[in-house]
């Protein structure tokens, strides 16, 4: 196909609105400007801040020990969901395959106010479900799930059959052929899962905000307070810690779905 | 055969290539080891929670912002405009004006992903994945963060702010949001790579002979893609507007930071109904009407077959 200079310009330009706005947070997270948009000076003074910022630390540890607890638990139900829902059959497996897809279209405010009202029914009929880590961590969960189960049931999918196959036919019953065989081949989707959970996880903001107690404040969250106020320069700092966790994250994914199983023969 | 056998069937193909073919009750129990655990959190978590709200739409506003009987259609009435002093367009008016905002960010996610994706798709082998993995990454940072930004990038100060007003677009010294310009510029920001990736899952398979033919045939440049290129990408396309126009309707984060008062949307209203109005019968019918949207466009995705490979 004929070069096509019009199409590659407007692409480039596309590429340069899609990251505008990250740019934009990380040259400002540098700006020595305390207010306004203008340029005043280079300084690395907010990221030290950072650190001096009992909120933004506290805020940081809820983010990641939420960020944990969540993916570990999503990652091994949706990794076990896949499995389970490509081979076994139950009563109402197509009608559930259906259901996973809904916490991907689903708008994130209508799953935070309907855990929030889930959780204060419990609270006053069973109790517990007190706003805090725990309801978030449950609620995150809920939104995970379905992307790991995705994400490794599409690494099933591309199995070599014949690499269990052969197991089996070398005597191996089906609890070793699972352990031995088909874990390690899905192992890249089940981490690739695993991380797309955690990114979730950092980067949610709505379903934290109506699921949380005090005490409970994550990066999101206090980044959406602070900007309510006003934009200062240390949440850009912040910020731009984020946004390059969030990047490392997605491109381990990247790589980790291109992996692939040894090849057939 | 029954249906159900012919299930059995389709699934234990895995298993009958171990050499063994499971009964029924074989399937069962791996399914409550493997499956169950995720079925039982989620019916709980995502199924409960969302016949909760519906449920509670039809309840009343309690004394104290809580909730309780009689049971009532009055919140939908509410919604369609039919409120207690006669008709009030007031949220007619913010559900229409989602849809539309939805709709024109499809559109426009749609002339910007057309030409994404013909790029990508005609870059030598492995920059495409390169090039596929750079549309992503925005997407998978920080909705709220790359908001903002678009807060900085629109204040009065900045240089696409003046340049805007040298145009003639918005006053001098005012910033460009809030508004609906705003939302728009930022949710297109957003979900641009929603659209790119089924798109290019399209172009990628098309057959170029035919543009060619097309093109011996003496067609011009406009209407070998209209005719030749056009109908091959359509599945890639009604995928990429579903799943741009659902997600964008119900949006919160991004009117509420770029839309101000005179730009809400679903999202906002829902919002506001849990958090300071504390009606929450109210607040669950939006919520509600927002769910039956994203069942019908779900409904629309999964039948015209998820056979495209998009990033999930």
């Amino acid at each position: 196909m004929r070069r096509s200079w019009p199409l590659n310009l407007v692409s480039a330009l596309l590429y340069v609105f899609l990251y505008a706005p990250i740019v934009v947070v990380i040259v400002y997270s540098f700006n020595a400007a305390r207010f306004g948009a203008g340029w005043t000076g280079f300084t690395t003074q907010w990221y030290s801040a950072l650190w001096h910022n009992p909120a933004a630390l506290s805020a940081a540890r809820n983010t990641l020990l939420l960020g944990g607890f969540s993916t570990a638990i999503a990652t091994l139900l949706g990794t076990l969901l896949a499995v389970g829902l490509c081979r076994y059959e139950f009563p109402g497996r197509r009608f559930f395959s259906r259901l996973l897809y809904v916490p991907v279209f689903i708008p994130d405010i209508v799953l935070a106010v309907a855990l929030l009202l889930t959780y204060s029914l419990l609270r006053s009929g069973i109790g517990f479900f007190e706003p805090g880590l725990t309801t978030m961590i449950l609620a995150h969960v809920t939104f995970q799930i379905p992307f790991v189960a995705i994400v490794v049931r599409s690494r099933l999918a591309g199995l070599d059959p014949s690499l269990e196959e052969a197991a089996r036919d070398l005597g191996a019953n089906e609890l070793r052929t699972f352990w031995h065989v088909t874990l390690p081949l899905i192992l890249p989707g089940v981490m690739a899962g695993g991380m797309l959970a955690f990114t979730l996880s950092l980067d949610d903001f709505v379903v934290s905000f109506f699921t949380s107690g005090p005490g409970s404040t994550t990066l999101p969250i206090l980044i959406y307070s602070s900007v309510k106020r006003g934009i200062t320069p240390d949440i850009n700092a912040l910020s731009t810690i984020i946004i390059l966790a969030s990047v490392a994250g997605t491109v381990l994914v990247a790589g980790l779905q291109r992996l692939r199983a040894p090849e057939r023969h | 055969m029954t249906d159900e056998s012919s299930n059995l069937n389709a699934v234990t193909a895995g298993g009958a290539r171990f050499g063994q073919t499971l009964t029924r009750a074989g399937h069962l129990w791996r399914s409550a080891l493997f499956s169950g655990p995720a079925v039982l959190w989620l019916g709980l978590l995502l199924l409960l929670p969302m016949m909760l709200i519906l449920g509670v739409s039809f309840l009343t506003r309690g004394e104290y912002g809580g909730m309780g009987l009689p049971v009532t259609l009055e919140n939908y009435q509410r919604l369609a405009g039919f409120g207690e002093l006669g008709f009030d367009n007031l949220y007619p008016v913010i559900l229409l004006r989602s849809l539309l905002l939805g709709a024109g960010t499809a559109m426009l996610c749609l002339l910007a992903g057309l030409p994404l994706a013909f790029f990508v798709a005609r870059l030598p082998g492995r920059w495409k994945n390169v090039a596929l993995t750079l549309v992503v990454v925005p997407f998978w940072t920080n909705l709220l963060i790359r908001t903002y930004a678009w807060q900085i990038m629109l204040s009065p100060e900045s240089w696409l702010s003046r340049a805007a007003h040298a145009v003639g677009i918005g006053v001098a010294g005012e910033p460009l949001y809030p508004g609906a310009f705003a939302v728009m510029l930022g949710m297109v920001c957003d979900f641009l790579p929603f659209m790119a990736l089924p798109l290019y899952a399209s172009v990628e398979k098309i057959d170029w002979t035919l543009a060619e033919a097309a093109a011996d045939l003496g067609a011009n440049r406009w209407r070998v893609f209209r005719h030749a290129l056009l109908p091959q990408i359509v599945p890639g396309l009604v995928a990429g507007v579903i799943l741009v126009f659902l997600p964008a309707t119900g949006q919160f984060v991004i009117p509420d930071l770029l839309g101000g008062a005179k730009t809400a949307m679903l999202g906002n209203v829902i919002q506001q109904q849990f958090a300071t109005s504390r009606d929450w019968p109210f607040g669950a019918a939006i919520s509600t009407v927002a769910l039956l949207l994203v069942g019908l466009g779900l409904w629309v995705y999964l039948r015209r077959g998820n056979r495209e490979d998009t990033v999930l």
